[in-house]
């Protein structure tokens, strides 16, 4: 076992957990955290892509390490999206929950045009 | 060598602890900070792999920003109504979906191929023509510009978005409360003394960007992290939205880029390509407006919606 | 098998595909930066321009045969990005450009900033998302790199999410969040994919990766992770339950935007994917799952949509169902040694099938949002008389909903004609069945709405507030082109083999 294939696969097992959050919790908040912890496993995936290709006398391939700084700032303004939606949820209606059946049960019968 | 994985193997051990913590935490507040150790760890692991650029912008958007603003998220939803646990046949589902991925990404890392492909030679061959010293920075601006220029307008409708939530009649006014300003606070002490040693700070890892790790986004960050002091402090206070000066600001960055890339048309034969002799001055020019314009549209993000009303 | 495509050469009038994306983006800056009713002056601005580039982008590829490339910053992948226009590029970023500019006119009344006003929450957010889901989509449409790509795609769910929640009800609220939380499942998947491909190939161009990708299990793992994000994102069943709450509770002119053409960018990709940059792979079993996926889309979408007491939901459902024939594209355009005609046929039922949907679906919720606000209601229980007191609008939601039900001669006769006769020539008659099924499903979701419509009131309509007739006329021309496209395929033909090397030997030109 060497420093790339260790790397890899804890980005496999990372990448896992934050699926796992993403699909089970049902609080948005935890969902948010699980998507960075997924994009985080993801990202070190593609660390370890740039490891092995070192070469050049660089220690790796610059191409992942640029594609991972971009990934990081997208992932970082969805993020504060979802915070935003989030807040304001919490403060119309003093709960986060996406409970479809709650969320139908209270639809006002109008148009929305 | 034996060291050293040693080393790496207990990185492995705490990025795995903390992304343990983060999704079993009991409460959103715990998940949170663990979230922000997981970012720092994985910031010393990107540091392990010879990625330095990244580990900045891990440990200034990952743990620092991100974590920042679910941290605080997770205070101010405090007295949100607990949701009960997944029910079993959704944890059992969501068991298999994320081992199954798990395994799968895992098997997709074991059979990667050797020898490994690699643009490293071919991105140091076409440094020299763009006179940077750094290639990371060399892919950002100049090979892969346009990826750039697209992520600079992800997060300006990032941050349309954010205002968009704002209620109509407060639409145009500031974002957030005011913050008192407490002479005696220790906050005060620190918005004071911190921002003109963060400013400098953050003008030089723009600065040696072209060089050595470092650039606009991590520079942008730390100018935002000093503004946001200040404003926490209660010394300065967040711009109203609807302020000419401080849309300028948002678009000047992207606005810039986009300008230097169609006068590419012109005088380099292409759109994004620069001109023989002028790449470095050009594109020193384009990340020192991008670090502005990032540094506003970080600090305007953590701000939210506005909450105040417009001023007359 | 087919010969390996080899990468594309930049070609004269690639700048073309450059303003195609920067035009719009260019004018998302001046949007924000200058505000106000500037907002809505730069978006009509932009409309008639952006337009005049999708149709020199389509006459380019027409008169030459050949698909428009060009190399950002003079620099070739793998180390640089290209653009590259096909025919079915050509054609999406035409219908792109009509369906925003007619909505853009359509949406004038709605999001006008009010007299007395420097600038209106509302109209500044819409106006400049119009331009921004433009800009995204044209990334989406004419990128050739995967993570130009997934910049694009998140462009595109930036632009669409917040127009969801544009109204600020707690409902619509909720809706935003869960699309959002879906779109960025799917983005992390197909991320995940993206840096599976950087690792095995050295590259994310699709040109150089349809010479390079050979079938192994990496790639298998690769295309999965991606199909499956992308899925997420186009809203394909079992990964449909954002979409109706969220196209049915943005405003009309956004509703008709999200499903319309947002949703078709994330399939526009898995076509890309499996036929670009993975040749082959509609060979395999994973190809009849796709199929699979798509008639549990059609069925299940068209029983709901049957259910619905309200027609937005209606309409949003009715997405979820015809999105489904658009994956009967992947089962049906494999098989080694399929007969070149057959090929074409698929292309052209899923191309016309994408195009048809998009504009009878705009018309659709557009005109819905008329006659929500001609009544104050969209109970379909309450249509009876609309078809008195709004002629012009009944008559266009009957004309879109004859190309959804697949009735001649429309768009949507067409394309699931075509999709038919390829699966009796596949000896896959199950999806002809499908089609069958799927249309009477359609006609009775129609009728639901269009009955009531057409039957005279029982009392007299409360006052109603009659729409522009310019807002009408909109509508009914979206609703026309759904129709006449029925009428052109072969046409249409000509365009999709341009750049299409599955069927470009075959088209006469």
């Amino acid at each position: 076992m060497n420093a790339e294939v260790l790397f890899g696969l804890a980005g496999a097992v990372l990448a896992g957990l934050g699926l796992y959050g993403l699909v089970a919790d049902p609080a948005p908040l935890r969902k948010l955290l699980a998507f960075n912890l997924l994009g985080g496993g993801v990202f070190l995936v593609f660390g370890v892509v740039a490891r092995r290709g070192a070469a050049a006398g660089l220690g790796g391939d610059p191409v992942p390490q640029a594609l991972v700084i971009t990934g990081l700032v997208v992932a970082f303004a969805a993020t504060a999206l979802a915070v935003a939606l989030l807040r304001l949820l919490f403060e119309r209606t003093g709960q986060t929950l996406l409970d479809t059946a709650a969320q139908e049960r209270t639809s006002p019968d109008q148009a929305d045009g | 060598m034996t060291m050293g994985l040693l080393l790496d193997f207990f990185l492995v051990i705490l990025a795995l602890a903390a992304g343990w913590w983060t999704i079993g935490a009991k409460d959103s507040f715990g998940a949170a900070v663990a979230f922000v150790a997981y970012g720092l760890v994985l910031a010393l692991i990107w540091v392990r792999i010879a990625a330095p650029d990244v580990a900045l912008t891990e440990a200034a958007i990952g743990a620092g920003l991100t974590g920042g603003m679910l941290i605080g998220a997770s205070t101010r939803l405090e007295s949100a109504k607990q949701a009960t646990r997944a029910g079993g046949v959704t944890r059992r589902l969501a068991i298999a979906l994320s081992a199954l991925v798990a395994a799968a990404l895992a098997l997709a890392v074991l059979g990667l191929p050797h020898p490994p492909p690699s643009l490293a030679a071919a991105a140091m061959a076409a440094l020299p023509p763009t006179g940077l010293g750094n290639p990371v920075t060399g892919v950002l601006l100049a090979y892969r510009a346009v990826d750039t220029l697209l992520e600079k307008v992800v997060l300006i409708l990032a941050l349309l978005g954010t205002w968009s939530l704002a209620p109509d009649r407060l639409w145009g006014g500031r974002p957030g409360r005011k913050e008192r300003r407490n002479a005696a606070s220790p906050l005060t002490l620190l918005g004071q003394v911190l921002p003109p040693i963060g400013i400098v700070i953050g003008l030089h890892i723009l600065w040696v960007g072209a060089n050595e790790p470092g650039g606009a986004f991590q520079g942008g960050t730390i100018l935002a992290a000093m503004w946001m002091l200040a404003v926490m402090a209660g010394l300065v206070d967040v711009p109203a939205i609807s302020r000419t000066w401080l849309r300028l600001l948002v678009v000047a960055g992207p606005g810039l880029f986009l300008i230097v890339g169609l006068a590419g048309f012109v005088v380099a034969g292409g759109f994004l390509a620069y001109p023989p002799g002028f790449a470095k001055p050009l594109i020193l020019l384009v990340e020192v407006v991008l670090t502005l314009s990032v540094a506003a549209i970080l600090l305007l993000l953590l701000a939210g919606p506005p909450e105040r009303e417009p001023p007359r | 098998m087919m010969a390996p495509a080899l990468p594309d050469m930049p070609t004269a009038g690639g700048f073309l595909l450059v303003l195609a994306i920067m035009l719009p983006i260019a004018g998302v800056l001046l949007q924000f930066m200058l505000g106000g009713r500037q907002a809505e002056r730069i978006a009509l601005l932009v409309m008639p321009a952006g337009l005049a580039v999708a149709v020199a982008v389509t006459a380019a590829l027409m008169l030459s045969g050949r698909p428009l490339v060009y190399h950002l910053g003079n620099l070739a992948p793998p180390l640089g990005l290209a653009l590259r226009a096909d025919g079915f590029s050509a054609l999406m970023l035409m219908t792109t450009a009509l369906i925003v500019s007619a909505i853009g006119l359509f949406a004038r009344a709605d999001f006008a900033t009010p007299t007395g006003t420097v600038e209106a929450r509302a109209p500044f957010v819409f106006w400049t998302l119009l331009l921004a889901l433009w800009g995204a989509l044209a990334v989406v449409f004419l990128g050739q790199d995967l993570f130009t790509l997934y910049v694009g795609l998140e462009l595109l769910t930036f632009g669409a999410v917040p127009l969801v929640s544009l109204d600020g009800r707690a409902e619509t609220l909720t809706a935003a969040l869960r699309y959002l939380l879906f779109a960025l499942f799917g983005s992390a998947l197909f991320l995940a994919g993206t840096v599976l491909f950087y690792g095995e190939y050295g590259t994310l161009d699709i040109a150089l990766l349809a010479t390079r990708t050979h079938p192994d299990t990496t790639s298998a793992i690769a295309v999965a992770m991606m199909t499956a994000g992308l899925l997420a994102k186009t809203a394909l069943f079992p990964f449909h339950l954002w979409l109706p709450p969220a196209h049915a509770g943005a405003p009309a002119p956004a509703s008709a935007l999200l499903s319309s053409l947002v949703v078709k960018g994330p399939f526009f990709l898995v076509v890309r994917l499996w036929f670009g940059a993975m040749p082959g792979l509609t060979d395999l079993p994973a190809a009849q799952l796709l199929g699979a996926l798509g008639a549990g889309a059609v069925l299940f979408g068209s029983v709901l949509a049957l259910c619905q007491p309200r027609l937005k939901p209606l309409i949003a459902y009715s997405t979820v169902a015809q999105l489904g024939y658009l994956f009967l594209m992947f089962p049906l355009a494999g098989g080694v040694g399929l007969p070149a005609s057959v090929r074409m046929a698929v292309w052209t039922g899923g191309a016309v099938q994408a195009v048809s949907h998009a504009f009878a679906k705009a018309a659709m919720f557009a005109g819905a949002g008329l006659i929500g606000q001609a009544l104050g209601h969209d109970r379909i229980s309450g249509l009876r008389g609309v078809g008195r007191a709004l002629p012009v609008t009944t008559f266009a939601v009957a004309f879109a909903g004859l190309s959804l039900m697949g009735l001649p001669p429309s768009g949507g006769f067409m394309a699931k004609w075509l999709l038919v006769r390829a699966s009796i020539a596949t000896a896959q008659w199950w999806w002809a069945a499908l089609v069958f099924a799927g249309g009477l499903l359609a006609g009775g979701y129609i009728f639901r709405i269009i009955a009531p419509a057409l039957s005279a009131p029982e009392k007299p309509l409360p006052a109603i507030r009659t729409p522009a007739r310019r807002r009408e006329v909109v509508v009914l021309a979206l609703a026309l082109i759904s129709v006449l496209l029925g009428v052109v395929p072969f046409g249409l033909t000509t365009l999709l083999a341009v750049g299409n090397p599955t069927i470009a030997h075959i088209v006469p030109r």
